[in-house]
């Protein structure tokens, strides 16, 4: 085919893409200038990294297989994609890890100058997978990426590893040709990028170019594709993954509650980025401390909010367990604080780069004694803000620890975001017992919600004595009385019940009543509301309910499990949230669906099992 | 902490009843800290005190200011967040050789390192009394107890070596029985800009009874203690003829008069050295070979933590230009639909 034809273009509504290579090979990177070009083009999106515990594997090795999946359209797009309809694989291993991954009829780009013996030893590869039959199912481009990348460099200056390290972009060049997607948004993030550095900024664009190019010539891809920009609400927008809306979400309620952001913590993948992120906050006055461990990460988080700063602490599984012995004292001493758990694979160290929702149960019951907290679960990357928000919305009014829990996939996962306005969300009213105030008694109850005030160190004529002894009723001096104890017991309890009053109501998609309720909570939102509007396209009749407030669950909570004959709860564990629904609602029965494979669901699965339940199989 | 109020020392007891044995060394320990906080002329509502898990930790119950009874060994990381909190508030830890070295000995090593501004009162009786008397990270070795009926096999901690080996900068000795010492060291460890460690040996009169004895007997404490006092010479003894010599790097009793030892051969104190060196070797002196040293041992002032964060926050926030929430969701990348 000559240069000056043009290929014929397909609409397209929604395309996966997943690059994949070596975790050295950039990556995240090209997903993410990707992503960012799509987003300005107009369509909706959802990315999602898989990327490996370590740090740098073997290279060439499965295990240093580094992806990054985005999923854009001129349609709805809630989930990364369950399958790709692109595979890049810089290499063997790439090739390994992902072709399970791809569509049947999907495309699939290889750097066919890595496809060498040695490299097909090290992914572990017998002899040449492409010469597989099962490739047949696939359109395999096979692009001379490195030995391209090196000839469009050569007149540069430049060392052999700098242009290696470029070839990335080669193949972004060539997914933006397939895709028909401009260049100038990545051409000004790398003027941006290596202002400093001239050649590598000419290396880059002129990689970039040659990938478009050798694109549009070659005559293995016959023709291109357009995915259309998507009606989109208006407003400002940005891309952010759950992690820094967790973050910025935080800093939303200190200005609002008008209160210094204090966050102890301990890095601990995958919730370090929110502590990396309030580290770079100091314009914002934040106070971040990265604490010893775990336990003075929380510890350090209790003392600057009994001093009155909106005290947060954040982790994952394994700290979340250091963190138990602590979370009883901030229960007892009734001080806000919030406890951001981003759920990952376990028990113990488990998979720590991989999603999980199996700390539901500790994070509503993991303590000794009676130790009620309120806890919430943010359900896509971008609402981590709002409930983040919520959760020291309610910490603060309501004198309670509050654990948030979002999970990897969230943590990691991106998607556009309308910015909001700080003026549009709601003031954060903390019950601070000022100087001058009348009787003081710590542990008083201030109103129907059962909250204590707060009388912060420096306040004249209130000193008082908190801690981790059973307290007097309304005094809140030591107390062994049998009866009070029960009394305390019970206050602390009401008090995390009556949050219920603060609460939306559970909304509900799809009819009021029916034959079938689909539930879920947290993180799976994307994937069961997406089989859900794809069955109902279909014509099959159910509804969905998705929790983001768990103790305590919304008012009408019963009232909606009542009203369908069958309940389906969908979770990425053994069942901790239908077991709890039992619990809570004795005499209802509940199907589960489960998956516990450190993956999140796929929507294809999520279909077939709801089928199945709707044809009575 | 500019405001000087004028209090009584029996302004700083709460109206609870004090629950300690009769005979513990905690009460005296107890009557110092009311004296020194109302030495001090920091009005009441500006004193947090923050404990752990322990006979010494009920401390907060006895205290009437703001106090906060934690849970075992964090005391430290507690307090480390009430001050970065307000710097203002005067902040006390009280802790136990259990709670600080055992169950606590993480926090309390970078505590000291980071040099939070905190007074961090250490009763050391040498066993858990609360659990009722097995032996602690303080315990001699072959001490017995009901942990160790046959003798503990492990060497101890010393207080003072773990400070100074966490870089720490204010490190103080006293007795139970010593309110004037312990009130004037507290006084020190108060105004002290720093991370203060002030180590008390405390009698458990149940658990430990005399444990302390072989310094505290009244016929020869005078020459088993030395009380150091900053550019004096270290002369002690019951006629005040012993003293402290620096000899082949090593520390050494000497007596005065003998071998033509004066006083001008005698160690000064100087708890503002910049070396830990001889601070750490006075730290260490025990019985038989030495007195046992009291006292400021060392006191180096360098700037706060809290003051430090407190910088760099006004730096950056002068220097950037997202000044509130709305600005930092508008910068970087954003688009317009």
């Amino acid at each position: 085919m000559a240069d000056n034809i043009k290929k014929p273009v397909r609409e397209l509504e929604n395309v996966v893409i997943r690059f994949s290579g070596d975790s050295g090979d950039g990556m995240q990177l090209t997903g993410t200038l990707f992503s960012d070009t799509s987003a300005l083009f107009g369509n909706y999106l959802a990315t999602f990294p898989d990327y490996p515990a370590e740090i740098r594997a073997p290279q060439g090795t499965v295990g240093g297989v580094s992806g990054f999946q985005v999923h854009f359209g001129h349609g709805e797009v809630n989930t990364p994609g369950d399958y790709a309809d692109v595979l890049v694989a810089m290499n063997p291993a790439a090739l390994k890890a992902n072709t399970k991954w791809v569509k049947s009829g999907g495309i699939i780009i290889v750097d066919i100058d890595s496809f060498t013996e040695k490299n097909f030893q090290k992914a572990g590869y017998n002899n040449d997978p492409l010469t597989d039959p099962k490739m047949k199912d696939y359109n395999v481009i096979q692009a001379p990426i490195t030995s391209l990348t090196q000839e469009s460099l050569k007149d540069l200056n430049l060392d052999n590893k700098s242009v290696l390290r470029s070839k990335n972009m080669f193949a972004l060049g060539m997914v933006y040709w397939l895709f028909d997607r401009p260049m100038d948004f990545t051409n000004k993030f790398f003027e941006n990028k290596f202002k400093k550095n001239p050649v590598v900024l000419e290396a880059n664009k002129t990689v970039l170019k040659a990938g478009y190019q050798y694109a549009e010539s070659s005559e293995a891809l016959q023709s291109s594709y357009s995915v259309a920009p998507a009606k989109i609400e208006k407003g400002i927008y940005r891309n952010i993954n759950g992690n820094v809306a967790t973050a910025w979400g935080l800093l939303a309620a200190a200005e609002k509650s008008k209160l210094t952001l204090f966050l102890g913590s301990y890095p601990i993948t995958p919730a370090t980025d929110i502590l990396q992120e309030l580290s770079t906050r100091k314009d914002l006055g934040v106070k971040t401390f990265q604490a010893e461990d775990e336990i003075a990460g929380i510890c350090s988080a209790i003392g600057a909010s009994f001093a009155g700063h909106l005290a947060v602490t954040t982790t994952s599984g394994p700290g979340l367990s250091l963190k138990t012995e602590a979370t009883g004292l901030a229960v007892i001493t009734e001080l806000p604080l919030v406890i951001v758990n981003v759920q990952r694979g376990g028990p113990s160290t488990g998979l720590p780069t991989k999603t999980e929702q199996a700390d539901l149960l500790q994070a509503i019951y993991g303590r000794h004694g009676e130790s009620p907290l309120v806890v919430l679960a943010a359900s896509t990357p971008s609402n981590c803000f709002h409930y983040a928000f919520v959760a020291a919305k309610i910490a603060l009014e309501h004198m309670t620890p509050v654990i948030l829990l979002t999970d990897g996939f969230l943590a990691n996962g991106s998607e556009p975001w309308k910015i909001p306005e700080m003026k549009d969300l709601p003031d954060i009213k903390p019950p601070l017992i000022k100087e001058g105030a009348e009787d003081y008694k710590p542990y008083k109850r201030l109103n129907d919600n059962m909250v204590r005030g707060w009388a912060v160190p420096g306040t004249k004529g209130f000193e008082h004595r908190l801690g981790g002894l059973e307290k007097m009723a309304v005094t809140g001096a030591v107390s062994y009385v049998p009866e009070n104890h029960q009394v305390m017991v019970n206050e602390r309890e009401k008090k995390v019940e009556a949050v219920v009053n603060d609460i939306p109501d559970l909304k509900i998609l799809g009819e009021e009543s029916g034959e079938l309720l689909l539930i879920g909570w947290g993180g799976t939102y994307g994937h069961l509301y997406t089989a859900f509007r794809e069955l109902r396209k279909e014509g099959f009749k159910l509804s969905y309910i998705h929790f983001n407030y768990i103790k305590p669950f919304p008012k009408n909570t019963a009232q909606i499990l009542n009203s369908f004959k069958k309940r389906l709860v969908c979770e990425l564990n053994l069942g901790q949230m239908a077991n709890y629904l039992r619990m809570k609602f004795e005499g209802l029965s509940f199907l589960q669906y489960n998956k516990v494979q450190g993956l999140p669901f796929t929507v294809i699965e999520l279909k077939e099992q709801i089928k199945k339940i709707l044809e009575g199989k | 902490m500019n405001e000087q109020v004028t209090l009584q020392p029996k302004d700083f007891k709460s109206d609870q009843e004090v629950r300690w044995c009769a005979g513990c060394g905690d009460h005296a320990v107890l009557s110092a800290v009311h004296r020194a906080m109302a030495q001090t002329g920091i009005p009441r509502e500006k004193i947090a005190l923050i404990s752990g898990i322990g006979c010494s930790s009920r401390f907060p119950y006895y205290m009437n200011t703001y106090a906060f009874h934690g849970i075992h060994g964090r005391a430290p990381a507690i307090a480390s967040g009430v001050k970065m909190a307000n710097p203002d508030l005067s902040v006390w830890v009280i802790t136990g050789d259990g709670d600080a070295l055992a169950i606590g000995g993480n926090h309390f090593i970078h505590v000291i390192r980071r040099n939070i501004n905190l007074n961090i009162i250490l009763l050391n009786n040498q066993i858990y009394g609360l659990t009722k008397g097995q032996y602690s990270p303080t315990s001699f070795q072959g001490q017995i107890s009901k942990t160790s009926p046959f003798g503990t096999i492990e060497p101890p901690f010393h207080p003072g070596e773990l400070t100074l080996g966490a870089q720490g900068n204010f490190f103080a000795r006293s007795l139970d029985y010593n309110v004037k010492l312990t009130t004037d060291i507290l006084v020190e460890a108060a105004k002290f800009q720093g991370t203060s460690v002030v180590e008390v040996l405390q009698n458990c009169v149940i658990y430990n009874d005399n444990a302390y004895g072989y310094i505290n007997d009244k016929a020869y404490k005078e020459d088993r203690q030395l009380i150091l006092e900053q550019g004096k010479p270290m002369i002690f003894g019951k006629n005040n003829d012993k003293g402290i010599i620096m000899e082949d790097m090593q520390l050494k009793v000497v007596k005065l008069g003998e071998n033509g030892i004066t006083e001008k051969n005698i160690l000064i104190h100087d708890a503002k050295a910049q070396s830990p060196l001889i601070h750490w070797m006075l730290a260490k002196m025990n019985f038989p070979e030495f007195p046992v040293a009291f006292g400021v041992i060392r006191a180096v002032e360098e700037d706060t933590y809290s003051l430090k964060m407190k910088r760099q926050i006004e730096y950056i926030q002068k220097n950037s230009k997202i000044k509130n929430v709305d600005d930092l969701l508008r910068s970087g990348n954003t688009w317009e639909v």
